[in-house]
C-alpha cells in the first residue's frame, strides 16, 4: 500500500521537465479513445463470457427497477391476511397467483423481491455517486495540490481504512439514526477512500504530462486544469472501481438492513426482508430464500460486470 | 531493521488520533446529550440541568473535554455500559476470545480449503477444476455471509440435525472459563462431552465466516501460483528430475505463499465486519454480538469503546502484518 514516488515537482509550473521527457501515450484515456481503440476494448469485453452474463443481468435488473410497477403483480405493501405464508407455486398448497409464495402477513414476495430491485439499485447509485464524486474531488485536490493538503486529506482516509467497513458504516448509522437513506450516506463515507487513493494516485501521474503543461501555458486556472483537463484522463480505474463499488454498496446496504439499520419495514429492501424472515425459517424457507438469492445474484452480475472492465479497460489490473 | 519498524510504527500514531477523534465525535454527534437522555421525557429544571452538566463535565470546551477523554483511553477506561454498567473495556476482554476462537477457524478453514483448491485451479489451468474453483470463489465473493449462515442453518440444523443452531456450547455445561476460548477450556476441565458440544457450535458460525476469506485466498493463490510455475527455477527443479508433486509443493508453493500470507493479514478488518453478521446469526456471544446490541439499545459508551478497541486491533495486526512482511523481504524495508 505504499503511495507512488512523489511525481517530478508539484502544482508550480515545471514546462522544462515535462518537455524533455516524452511520456507513453496515456493508456487510461477515455475521451482519447480513438475508435479503433474502443474497438478493442468493447471486443475485450465481448470476448469475457462471465462479463457478458452479468450485463445481461444487469440489463434485466435495471428494465425490472424501472418498470417495477407494471411488472410486480401485486403491490409489494399490500397484505392478503387470508393468504400468509403460502409456499411457491411448484410446492404443494402453493397457487399461481403468487409465484414465490407470501410472507407472514400475506404480502406477495415475488412483488416485494421486484421493488426491492429498485431499491437496491438506487441505494447503489446514490452512495456510488456520492462517494465518487466526493471521492474523486478530494484525490483531485490531495494529488495537485500536495503538501499538507494532501498529508491530511491521506491520513483521514487512512483513518477510515482502518475501521472495518461494516463496523465504520455501523458508526455512521449510529450518528444519523437508522434509516434507508442515512445507509446510503454511511456506505457512501465508507467507500470514500477508494476513489480518494485512486483519483489522487492517477493525478499525481497525470499532472505532470505534457497536454496539461501545455494547457496551463495555454492559460487554463487550476480547477479547468483539474476538472477538465486532468480528470477525464484519471477515468477509467474510478468507472472500475464504481461498477465493483455498486455491488459492495448493496451488499452493505443489505447487510444494514438485515441488523435493522438500513431500510425500516415495510421497505421492501432484500435485507430487511431477510431480518423479518428470520423466525418463520423453519415453517418456511422460501421467505429467506428468495430475498437472499437476489442479492447474490445482482451482487454477482456487477462483480462479473466489474472483473470485465477491468480486464477490458487495462489487462495489467487483472487478478488473475 | 529497526529504523523500518520505528518508521512503520511512527505511522500508526496520526491514526490511532484519528480513531479516537472519531469516536470522540460519535457521542458529541449523536443528537441529545447525556443529561437529556437521563431526563427522560417529562424534561428537567435548568439549575439540574447545569450542576448535571457541570459533573459529567460537558460544559468543558471540547479540545479539553477530548483531550480528558484520551486520557481514559490511555488508562484503559473506556466508560461504562449504560445497561449492564459493567466497565466497556472489562466486558470486551470477556467476549474478545469468543470472537478470536471463531476468527481464528475461519480463516484455518479459509487457508485449509482455499490454498489447495487455488493450487489445483493453477496447475490444471483452463481445465473444468479450474473453472470450478474460479466460479465458486466468484460466488464465494459475492456471497451476503448473512443469507449464506442462514442457508448453513436451514440444512445442517433443521434439515438434516447435525448441527446446533446457535451459542457456543449446549446450556447443560458448564465449563469454568479460564481461558476464555471454549474449546480449551473444555479440555483443562478434562470434559470430552463439552469439548464436543463446543466443537459442534463452531463447525457453522465458522465455514459462514470463512467464505468470503476463502474465495479471496483461492484467487490469490491461484494468481501467485500461476506466476511461480513460470520461473526458470521451477523448471531447472522438474528438468534435475524431481516428482512433479514436489515441485509443486516444496518449490512453487513455498514462494506463492508470500503473498497470500499477506492477504491473510489484511483479511483482519474483512473477518472483524463478518464476525459481526455471523455473530449476530449464531448468537455467538463476541464483541460483534455485544456491538449490535449496543447500536440497537443506544448503548453509547458500548459503541463508542467498542468501535475504538475493534479499531485498535484492526491497526495493530496491520502493523505486525507489515513488519512481517518487511523481516521476510528485504526489498519491501528498503523500498
Amino acid at each position: 500500500m505504499g503511495r507512488p514516488p512523489k511525481a517530478g515537482s508539484d502544482s508550480t509550473y515545471s514546462g522544462a521537465r515535462c518537455a524533455s521527457v516524452a511520456l507513453p501515450q496515456n493508456k487510461w484515456s477515455l475521451t482519447r479513445l480513438s475508435h479503433s481503440r474502443f474497438a478493442q476494448f468493447s471486443r475485450a469485453f465481448a470476448q469475457n463470457r462471465g462479463a457478458l452474463a452479468g450485463l445481461t443481468v444487469v440489463v434485466l435488473l435495471v428494465v425490472l427497477a424501472i418498470g417495477a410497477d407494471v411488472i410486480a403483480p401485486h403491490s409489494p405493501i399490500e397484505q392478503y391476511r387470508d393468504f400468509e405464508l403460502v409456499p411457491p407455486f411448484w410446492v404443494d398448497g402453493g397457487r399461481l397467483r403468487f409465484p414465490l409464495g407470501t410472507d407472514a402477513v400475506g404480502r406477495d414476495i415475488l412483488s416485494r423481491l421486484i421493488h426491492g430491485t429498485r431499491l437496491s439499485l438506487l441505494i447503489g447509485v446514490i452512495s456510488v455517486a456520492l462517494s465518487l464524486s466526493l471521492g474523486a474531488t478530494l484525490g483531485l485536490v490531495a494529488g495537485y495540490c500536495r503538501g499538507v493538503v494532501d498529508t491530511v486529506i491521506l491520513r483521514l482516509m487512512d483513518v477510515m481504512l482502518a475501521l472495518p467497513s461494516l463496523l465504520l458504516a455501523i458508526a455512521v448509522v449510529a450518528i444519523l439514526g437508522p434509516g434507508l437513506i442515512n445507509a446510503m450516506y454511511a456506505i457512501a463515507i465508507v467507500m470514500l477512500p477508494h476513489y480518494v487513493r485512486l483519483a489522487r494516485a492517477a493525478v499525481i501521474v497525470e499532472a505532470n504530462r505534457e497536454y496539461v503543461t501545455s494547457s496551463r501555458i495555454a492559460g487554463a486556472g487550476v480547477l479547468r486544469l483539474m476538472f477538465a483537463t486532468i480528470l477525464p484522463n484519471c477515468a477509467a480505474p474510478l468507472i472500475v472501481q464504481a461498477t465493483l463499488g455498486f455491488s459492495n454498496a448493496i451488499l452493505d446496504a443489505a447487510a444494514l438492513g438485515f441488523l435493522g439499520l438500513g431500510a425500516q419495514p415495510p421497505t421492501p429492501e432484500w435485507g430487511a426482508m431477510l431480518a423479518s424472515a428470520l423466525e418463520f425459517i423453519q415453517r418456511a424457507p422460501w421467505v429467506v430464500t428468495f430475498p437472499g438469492l437476489a442479492i447474490l445474484v445482482t451482487v454477482l452480475a456487477f462483480n462479473l460486470v466489474g472483473d470485465g472492465l477491468r480486464d477490458a479497460l487495462d489487462p495489467k489490473l487483472r487478478r488473475g | 531493521m529497526w529504523r523500518f519498524v520505528l518508521r512503520r510504527a511512527a505511522l500508526v500514531v496520526p491514526t490511532f488520533i484519528g480513531v479516537t477523534l472519531l469516536a470522540f465525535a460519535l457521542i458529541h454527534l449523536i443528537p441529545g446529550d447525556p443529561v437529556e437522555n437521563i431526563s427522560g421525557e417529562r424534561g428537567m429544571e435548568p439549575a439540574r440541568r447545569t450542576r448535571l452538566l457541570h459533573e459529567f463535565g460537558l460544559d468543558r470546551p471540547l479540545p479539553v473535554q477530548y483531550g480528558s477523554y484520551v486520557a481514559h483511553v490511555l488508562r484503559g477506561d473506556l466508560g461504562h455500559s449504560l445497561t449492564t454498567h459493567v466497565g466497556v473495556a472489562q466486558e470486551f476482554g470477556t467476549l474478545f476470545p469468543a470472537t478470536v476462537e471463531l476468527a481464528f477457524f475461519a480463516m484455518l478453514f479459509a487457508l485449509v480449503v482455499g490454498v489447495p483448491a487455488g493450487v489445483i485451479a493453477a496447475v490444471r489451468r483452463n481445465t473444468a477444476a479450474d473453472y470450478a474453483v474460479m466460479g465458486v470463489s466468484l460466488a464465494g465473493y459475492s456471497m451476503p455471509i448473512f443469507w449464506w449462515a442462514l442457508l448453513l442453518i436451514l440444512f445442517f440444523s433443521v434439515q438434516l440435525g447435525w448441527t446446533p443452531v446457535s451459542g457456543r456450547i449446549a446450556v447443560e455445561y458448564d465449563v469454568p472459563a479460564v481461558t476464555g476460548f471454549m474449546l480449551i477450556d473444555t479440555l483443562m476441565a478434562g470434559d470430552l462431552a463439552a469439548f464436543r458440544s463446543a466443537l459442534s457450535h463452531l463447525i457453522l458460525p465458522t465455514i459462514a465466516l470463512g467464505t468470503i476469506p476463502l474465495a479471496v485466498i483461492a484467487r490469490m493463490t491461484r494468481s501467485a501460483m500461476l506466476e511461480v510455475l513460470r520461473e526458470d527455477y521451477v523448471r531447472a527443479a522438474r528438468a534435475k528430475g524431481l516428482s512433479r508433486m514436489r515441485v509443486i509443493v516444496v518449490h512453487a508453493l513455498r514462494n506463492a505463499l508470500i503473498p497470500v500470507v499477506t492477504v491473510v493479514g489484511l483479511q483482519v478488518g474483512l473477518l472483524l465486519s463478518g464476525a459481526i453478521l455471523t455473530e449476530t446469526i449464531f448468537s455467538w456471544p463476541g464483541v460483534g454480538n455485544w456491538l449490535i446490541h449496543g447500536v440497537q439499545a443506544r448503548d453509547y459508551p458500548v459503541v463508542q469503546g467498542g468501535i475504538l478497541l475493534i479499531a485498535g486491533i484492526v491497526i495493530a495486526v496491520n502493523l505486525i502484518v507489515d513488519v512481517l512482511y518487511g523481516v521476510i523481504n528485504p526489498r519491501i524495508r528498503h523500498g
